[in-house]
């Protein structure tokens, strides 16, 4: 991975929200959203809650769809526009190129933590002992007692689930890394692993784009912020 | 056109009518290898009739269905010969149905059922039908010992599973399923979840699930189809259509799942 | 013979025997495939023959020299009963020689001496569809048959194997015809299957309840069903006849008191018979029954 080029592009991306079962109220949640992300850099996303941070993640991811603009992602094969692109492209950038990380865990049930970790290690291609170690590395750092580790984690407490997920989100080295508050509840020592699991990506020249309440995290990854409430569709609609 | 990425099942304009009543109406959809769909809606919507049109149980009013075969032909399936659609249905393609009874001999050991297959393509060996079924009985999490047990002496659970094991066996590359966890206590459909999310991603097999529970298609499938009144309303990415649903009846059907 | 006045030659009209005979025709056409037959009312309940006495009526010429046998035996009910219908309603000639008979109705079994061109073989049928047990649907195993979809016949020897050890059945055992349809041989031990295979006379099953005929012409490749690793085996008997001391034949058992007493012998009377009367015949002595 090259420094400093260019991983995502967004160009005049907006998304409204239509409530049909709320008598079909509209909802604009951003508009005109246009930002880069380059390789090796940490972005952040700023702004109050409800200003759409977490909407423009999830469009990025194509978890959301965008109403119009551009989505550019820098896949293997070049550029692609996710925002109009099949969803088997998406899967496969998913699966290649775009890692998320969100602050909860959807568990498959009777997969022990251990496996879910080391099968998202398996998705860019590690071979299975490999992705055990990677799992166990990232398990380890990250606090799990060893003793959960063979347990599935639809038991464990949310503090638990939720590192087991960061783990899964870091465990797949992919060039493009989404975080929506990975850091929201943890302790020092975990937030501490957290940061250290975001720097050593950024060196590794992973493209990074985030959203962090935590402000002394935010501090220590940030090396730019995008402030959300530019893109507030009030200030387009004006 | 057959390079490795076109798709493995294409419909065209698919429509069935059931006298004034639509089944299904002007649908289409690409199926490509190993990529898991689901078709959810309510009782009525059309998505069982959309999914005998697909495995060709039943004939179309328009429309057509291709298939790209194991040799890499592709061909139009409502017009194979019987033999040659038989063959596909019990080689290429697997098929799981929410009432056990009709995908299996309920009089015929777990082993018999699973050997049938097997014995359809030509196995005439009685030891090697036997060690494989077996394999495949383990692979399903039904004890050995079970092998000569008939399925009317297995639990719900197991049933759906042996069914699993039935098809598996010829290694199809399509599954259809028709609500596989229906009628199941939750715990047991966990399991078989996982046993078919497994599968999937092991063997790299296409599946075609037909659904009415949310949860399944979000554990289960990469994309989803809903269907309302025999017609197609709303297809995307599985997360996509689940987290951000755009037609009224879509929002309707995301907002009725109970959270637990 | 003043009753043979009053009914048509072998009973059944002429018309009836046409139809009768074009199904056979076709059955011999199409060797072990079941053609479906107008079947008539006969003067005998279902199950004693009366598909098979439909079949000999309608192959029956005022020349033939008819045989009936039952389990093998000339002198039980069933086949008593048929002989003296045919003798009754055609006025024909009736034997219990297996060489002299031109056409043999028989109900499970097949003679043990050797049959030859020009003799004619009807077998009294209950349940012409080998499949029937497995797949309960008509319409499914027409179906089978004609897309000669049949794995589901392994599957019940499967399930013997699973189940005894080995290919349990003993009798109706499945064939293949002719590389093509799987048939049910009526009834017959799977002794007299290999009997079947390249047999030099013309073999005609009618299932008279099923309306069914279906046929072997001379000489036609009869295979019997099996797995590489479980090939069929004819029975063997590990004894011979305690009458005639044949061995290698079919023996019946048969009980001779009620302490649990019993004797074998052959199940083909008329081979018994044979060896019996001619003088180079090296019967033993009978011996006291077993306990």
């Amino acid at each position: 991975m090259t420094h400093d080029r260019e991983m995502i592009r967004l160009r005049a991306v907006a998304k409204t929200f239509v409530m049909h079962l709320r008598g079909g109220a509209s909802l604009p949640v951003v508009s005109g959203v246009s930002f880069d992300v380059r390789a090796g850099e940490c972005v952040v996303l700023g702004g109050p809650s409800g200003a759409g941070k977490s909407s423009i993640l999830k469009m990025i991811y194509g978890n959301y769809r965008a109403d119009s603009g551009r989505i550019e992602i820098q896949g293997r094969a070049g550029w692609i526009d996710l925002a109009h692109a099949e969803p088997r492209a998406i899967l496969a950038l998913r699966k290649s190129t775009i890692g998320y990380v969100s602050q909860f865990l959807r568990v498959i049930p009777r997969v022990s933590a251990h496996d879910i970790v080391a099968a998202a290690a398996r998705q860019t291609g590690l071979d299975s002992a490999a992705a055990d170690r990677r799992s166990a590395f990232l398990l380890e750092i990250l606090n799990i007692p060893e003793r959960l580790w063979r347990l599935p984690p639809a038991t464990f407490s949310g503090g638990e689930q939720q590192r087991i997920n960061i783990a899964c989100g870091f465990a797949a080295e992919r060039p493009i890394l989404l975080l929506d508050e990975p850091t929201a509840s943890l302790d020092a020592a975990n937030r501490a692993a957290v940061v250290e699991l975001i720097s050593a990506r950024k060196r590794a020249g992973a493209a990074i784009l985030g959203i962090f309440h935590d402000e002394e995290v935010r501090d220590r990854v940030a090396d730019r912020e995008v402030d959300v409430r530019t893109f507030s569709p009030e200030v387009h609609a004006a | 056109m057959s390079t490795p990425d076109a798709p493995l099942l294409v419909a065209e304009g698919l429509s069935k009518r059931y006298g004034q009543r639509i089944g299904c109406a002007d649908v289409s959809l690409g199926i490509h290898e190993g990529e898991v769909v689901a078709v959810v809606g309510e009782s009525g919507s059309g998505k069982s009739t959309l999914l005998g049109l697909l495995s060709t149980q039943l004939l179309p009013d328009a429309g057509n269905v291709r298939y790209r075969m194991r040799s890499g032909d592709e061909r139009n399936l409502f017009a194979l010969g019987e033999a040659e659609r038989r063959f596909l249905l019990r080689t290429d393609w697997g098929f799981v149905h929410q009432d056990a009874r009709l995908g299996l001999r309920m009089g015929v050991s777990a082993g018999g059922n699973v050997g049938e297959r097997l014995m359809a393509v030509g196995w005439r060996h009685y030891g090697r039908i036997r060690a494989e079924a077996e394999n495949w009985l383990e692979r399903v999490e039904i004890a050995r010992e079970r092998i000569d047990d008939c399925p009317s002496a297995f639990s719900g659970g197991m049933r759906q599973r042996l069914q699993i094991a039935k098809n598996m066996v010829t290694r199809p590359r399509l599954i259809f399923m028709d609500e596989p966890t229906g009628g199941l206590d939750v715990s047991v459909q966990a399991r078989l979840l996982d046993l078919i999310r497994s599968f999937v991603g092991d063997y790299g097999l296409a599946a075609v699930i037909v659904t009415h529970d949310l949860a399944v298609a979000r554990l289960l499938s990469h994309r989803i189809i809903v269907m309302r009144h025999g017609r197609v309303i709303e297809t995307g990415l599985t997360d996509q259509v689940l987290d951000d649903p755009r037609e009224p009846y879509t929002q309707l059907l995301v907002a009725s799942v109970l959270q637990v | 013979m003043s009753d043979a006045a009053h009914y048509n030659f072998a009973y059944l009209d002429e018309q009836t025997k046409r139809m009768i005979r074009r199904a056979l025709l076709k059955a011999v056409a199409i060797p072990g495939y079941q053609v479906p037959f107008a079947s008539r009312e006969m003067p005998m309940p279902y199950g004693w023959g009366t598909g098979g006495v439909q079949v000999t009526a309608s192959v029956l010429g005022p020349d033939d020299i008819l045989k009936v046998i039952d389990q093998g035996a000339d002198d039980t009910t069933n086949a008593v009963s048929i002989r003296k219908f045919f003798e009754r309603t055609a006025g024909i000639a009736t034997t219990t020689h297996t060489r002299d008979a031109t056409v043999i109705q028989t109900r499970h079994r097949i003679p043990e001496a050797p049959l030859k061109e020009g003799q004619i073989l009807v077998y009294q049928v209950p349940i012409p569809e080998p499949l029937r047990f497995l797949e309960p649907r008509e319409t499914e195993t027409r179906r089978q048959h004609a897309l000669e979809d049949y794995g589901l016949m392994h599957v019940k020897l499967y399930e013997d194997i699973a189940r005894h050890g080995h290919i349990a059945t003993t009798y109706a055992y499945p064939v293949k015809v002719d590389d093509r349809y799987i048939m049910d041989p009526s009834p017959t031990p799977k002794f007299d299957n290999p009997k079947m295979d390249m047999c030099p006379a013309l073999q005609l099953f009618g299932a008279g309840r099923e309306k069914r005929i279906y046929a072997l012409p001379p000489y036609t490749k009869v295979v019997s069903l099996d797995f590489e690793d479980h090939p069929f085996e004819r029975t063997k008997f590990d004894r011979g006849c305690e009458l005639c001391g044949a061995e290698g034949i079919y023996l019946d058992e048969v009980v001779t008191d009620d302490r649990g007493g019993c004797m074998y012998v052959c199940s083909d009377t008329d081979y018994c018979e044979g060896r019996r009367a001619a003088p180079h015949a090296a019967a033993p002595p009978i011996r006291e029954a077993r306990r």
